[in-house]
């Protein structure tokens, strides 16, 4: 063992970002390469009536001019919902929707040609708030909705006795909440070059989190054999679900190097980016609880109604995910759920960091504090009397493994002090509470068909003694290219130096669906544990050979193979490996990763089943401005369970960057729009945390090893989002006395609530429980 | 006009609307400057213009005639990273990297400062957009830096 595992272990590709060496797609360049642009609809629902390229076709430098009839074949992430189209065909559906297509030369005389396309319309009803799309829809914006209704999808589910729960219970809390947009805004624009070369290869270079996705749309939509496409992922810069898609802009490359044989680069701008969106749900969201008289949950109640924009995108997940997702980490003995997804005319929404349970999430943990708050209880002793134990299974069948919850509460209720903070700080400051779980990959694969695992790496040793891994799973800048190297450095015992990882390209790679759904340091570290195991079986093998002493007699260390009891036979790596390709050349293993079978057999039984659960309980501690109504974070005690961590340093910047992520939505990250128009388009106007707002942030890793997870660990990529938000508007309640169930709570809002509070008879601080009678 | 970049000398026929980011990335094949946001909102395009820090999206090359420039491919010398360079590196200051090459060329100057709290190393880079890391490691790989060279607590 070389210790690499559970180590601070720096990004293996650290050096060349930030040296600048490293490439992302917007950085390549292709011989004889064109420039692209994307005519976007100035309309959010409307008939095409035409497209005219009379003037554009005169500019100088112009190569190819392509409107969405040329390839209208349908694409989407789910097999299920493939309601996209490279370019709009017949109706654009949302305004920044790409009508039309140029390729240039230069990339101002594509622009230049873009300004010059004349596309005339008929404008149809707009659709901007969901509640006028679930009935009496005149004009559907997909056909496929059922009767007068824009619903792309709806789930009811029914799990024990909830009316009965909530006929008996001692007490009931129901919070409703309204969630605004809220978008990725990864830094690097999405970017794509493709090239149709004359060996009749569809090369694509995309800033993509899902390769593999990406090669079967393009063969799909192109109707090419998908041996005969090659999708390559470079470098990419940031994700979170916004580049989790096949993207109409990357099939739109594609289709104008078909056009032009040349080969093709399209660079989206700020905005641009902006309309393609795929972003976190607009929704508005009712949870209702039950409880007994010692605040034991008996039922929980969720309805969701969700704007999913234009387009499915992961949808259907979406929608489950609202619902399932609320299972944990409590025990919930009667749950029901309705959840309704309708299309408007706004840009698609999509997968956003900690998909689809964000918003049930914020609203079920104020309503947990409402209802501690009721009972005269402490909201942290609410919340340990109602988790899950570890190796359980919730009501609608999800096999719960490892799980620290508990100890992520304790540590965090100590390490904030909260007993001598909680309704004791002076008027203006908190203290609250938030806990969550997260899915460690989605158990089941999105493609069924053909049947493949999840997760495959190969490994290939050269006969200078460096280890190539290839492995589809895709880095965003998350570190996966680093657990890889530290797997497959521990398992063999060598250097992490000696391991190189391969960039993602499907002619070497072996299948990995992608990074989403937190699924990659688990599967992909299964796989990588398993080719790494296979590859040392080999080496000892050629140990035996050399020394005559069993193959089993073997241990890894120090870049050698030794045999306790033995220190002659101690056999350095790279003689091992000479001897194990002595007679074939070469030494190389494979290792896959499939996830068991798990879930129930009711319709949706499989959505939000995965092999392991990360758990988490924040504490936060606010100030907030009683004059100007801003609210200061102040710090934050993030405690989390992803069972045992491959890489501290790493799992840390996951935690910082998801409290970033969460705390923008929180306060003031909002897609804003009048009707379908989206008003604030660029980093200008979208309100991110910045350097000076975020809090400090002390991680606490309380998790114990994941029996199925590579070494012990478990997801670390999402879960830590949902918990700050509830955590801190917990925390706000607890300074000033008032709830919000509305986001996004920016000054204005907070500044109003309290002149109201004044009003209404004085500001003051919740009463601590003591005062409560029982 | 001639241009001095990372201290080698260049002679170019510029034209008047070229923005100093596209010349470096598209010229001069010096791709380490980034664009995130075409307005001067995210900083990913910083460059040194004679030590002090400019959005190369926002500035236009014919008024850097003459000057110094450095970009993120003039920060390391030799074949070691600069100590800013590899305190990001070894703190986790960075995921993506997308927002480094601005990152980095950011808070460089600050190490000439005096004396650094992370306060000042909060407010330098707030007009520097991060989405990966929540800012924490950076202003930690900074300071840690900062304070190799005496200059922070």
């Amino acid at each position: 063992m070389t210790g690499t595992i559970g180590g601070r272990v720096p990004l293996v590709d650290g050096p060349q970002k930030v040296t600048g060496r490293a490439q992302y797609a917007g950085d390549l360049q292709r011989p004889g390469m064109l420039h692209a642009k994307i005519v976007r609809s100035t309309e959010a629902h409307a008939r095409i009536l035409s497209i005219d390229f009379s003037a554009a076709r005169e500019v100088p430098g112009v190569a190819a001019l392509l409107s969405g009839e040329r390839y209208p074949r349908t694409f989407g992430v789910l097999p299920i919902t493939q309601d996209e189209t490279l370019l709009a065909v017949g109706k654009v559906r949302y305004r920044g929707e790409g009508v039309a297509a140029v390729a240039a030369t230069t990339v101002e005389a594509a622009e230049r040609a873009a300004r010059l396309v004349k596309v005339e319309y008929e404008p149809l009803p707009e659709y901007d708030d969901p509640r006028d799309s679930t009935g009496g829809v005149t004009v559907k914006i997909h056909d496929e909705s059922p009767g007068s209704t824009n619903l792309q999808k709806e789930v009811r589910q029914e799990f024990g006795p909830v009316d009965e729960a909530f006929h008996s219970a001692a007490h009931t809390v129901e919070v409703s909440g309204t969630f605004q947009g809220v978008t990725h805004a990864a830094l690097e624009p999405h970017a794509v070059i493709a090239e149709y070369g004359p060996d009749g290869r569809l090369t694509v270079w995309a800033s993509t989190q899902v390769p593999h996705y990406l090669h079967r749309a393009l063969a799909r939509v192109f109707d090419l054999p998908a041996h005969r496409v090659r999708v390559i992922k470079p470098e990419v810069g940031g994700g979170f679900g916004g580049k989790g898609d096949p993207m109409p802009h990357e099939l739109v490359a594609a289709a104008l190097s078909l056009e032009t044989r040349r080969p093709v680069k399209l660079v989206l701008s700020r905005e641009e980016v902006f309309y393609l969106n795929h972003g976190r749900h607009p929704t508005r969201n009712k949870v209702r609880l039950a409880a007994g008289a010692d605040g034991t949950l008996t039922g929980l109640e969720v309805e969701a109604l969700i704007d999913g924009g234009a387009s499915s995108s992961f949808g259907t997940v979406t929608t489950y995910y609202n619902g399932v997702l609320s299972v944990g980490p409590y025990r919930i003995p009667a749950f029901r759920y309705h959840g309704q997804r309708v299309y408007t005319n706004h840009p698609p929404s999509g997968a956003m960091r900690a998909h689809g349970s964000v918003n049930t999430r914020y609203s079920l943990e104020v309503a947990m504090d409402i209802l501690a708050e009721r009972l005269g209880m402490d909201p942290t002793e609410l919340r340990l009397r109602n988790f899950l134990p570890p190796n359980t299974t919730t009501l609608n069948e999800f096999r719960i493994t490892s799980n620290s919850v508990r100890e992520c509460l304790l540590a965090a209720r100590e390490r904030s002090g909260w007993a001598k903070k909680f309704r004791s700080l002076p008027l203006g400051q908190g203290i609250g509470v938030g806990c969550g779980f997260f899915i460690s990959g989605s158990n089941s694969p999105i493609h069924f068909t053909p049947k493949f695992p999840q997760s495959t790496v190969h490994l290939k040793v050269d006969v200078d003694g460096g280890v190539t891994v290839h492995s589809g799973a895709a880095d965003i800048g998350q570190g996966s290219q680093t657990v890889l190297a530290q797997v497959v450095a521990e398992v063999l015992g060598v250097p992490i130096e000696r391991i190189h990882v391969s960039e993602v390209d499907t002619d070497t790679s072996p299948v990995d669906l992608g990074s989403y759904s937190s699924r990659v340091t688990f599967m992909m570290g299964n796989a990588a544990e398993r080719a790494a195991r296979s590859l040392l079986e080999q080496l000892k093998k050629a140990a035996s050979d050399l020394t005559g002493l069993p193959a089993p007699s073997f241990v890894p260390a120090g870049d050698a193979l030794s045999a306790p009891g033995h220190p002659e036979a101690t056999i350095d790596f790279l003689t091992a490996v000479h001897k194990a390709m002595e007679h074939s050349g070469a030494l190389q293993s494979s290792g896959s990763y499939e996830s068991p079978p798990l879930g129930g057999s009711f319709k949706g039984a499989k959505a939000g089943t995965s092999p392991a659960y990360s758990f988490s309980a924040y504490v936060a501690q606010v100030d907030v401005d009683l004059d100007t109504g801003r609210i200061g974070v102040g710090k934050v005690w993030a405690a989390f369970d992803c069972g045992t961590p491959l890489n501290p340093l790493l799992v840390e910047g996951q935690i910082e960057g998801s409290i970033h992520m969460g705390l923008g939505q929180l306060l003031g990250e909002e897609l804003r729009y009048r009707k379908t128009r989206l008003m604030n388009p660029s980093l200008l106007d979208y309100k991110t945390v910045s350097a000076t707002e975020m809090p400090e942030v002390e991680c606490l890793l309380v998790g114990k090893a994941d029996p199925e997870g590579p070494f012990g660990a478990k997801e670390a990529g999402e879960g830590p989002l949902p918990p700050i938000l509830p955590a801190v508007a917990n925390a706000v309640y607890d300074a000033i006395g008032i709830r919000f169930t509305d986001l996004p709570l920016t000054p204005d809002r907070v500044w109003r609530a309290l002149r109201d509070a004044e009003k209404a008879g004085g500001l003051r601080k919740p009463r601590p429980p003591e005062a409560h009678a029982r | 006009m001639k241009l001095r970049v990372n201290s080698l000398e260049y002679d170019l026929a510029v034209l008047p609307h070229r923005l100093l980011v596209d010349l470096l990335r598209e010229d001069l094949g010096l791709t380490g400057t980034k664009r995130g946001c075409d307005d001067g909102s995210c900083g990913a395009c910083t460059v040194l213009v004679d030590g002090k820090p400019r959005h190369s999206c926002l500035t236009l090359g014919r008024l850097v005639e003459g000057k110094e420039i450095t970009t993120i491919e003039g920060v390391a010398s030799g074949d070691g990273l600069h100590a800013l360079q590899r305190a990001f590196v070894e703190k986790g200051a960075l995921q993506c990297g997308f927002c480094t090459p601005g990152m980095v060329l950011t808070a460089l100057p600050l190490l000439e400062r005096v004396s650094l709290s992370e306060e000042e190393v909060r407010e330098a880079l707030a007009g520097n957009f991060c989405r990966c890391t929540g800012y924490t490691k950076i202003v930690e790989a900074v300071l840690s830096a900062a304070k190799a060279r005496g200059r922070a607590p």
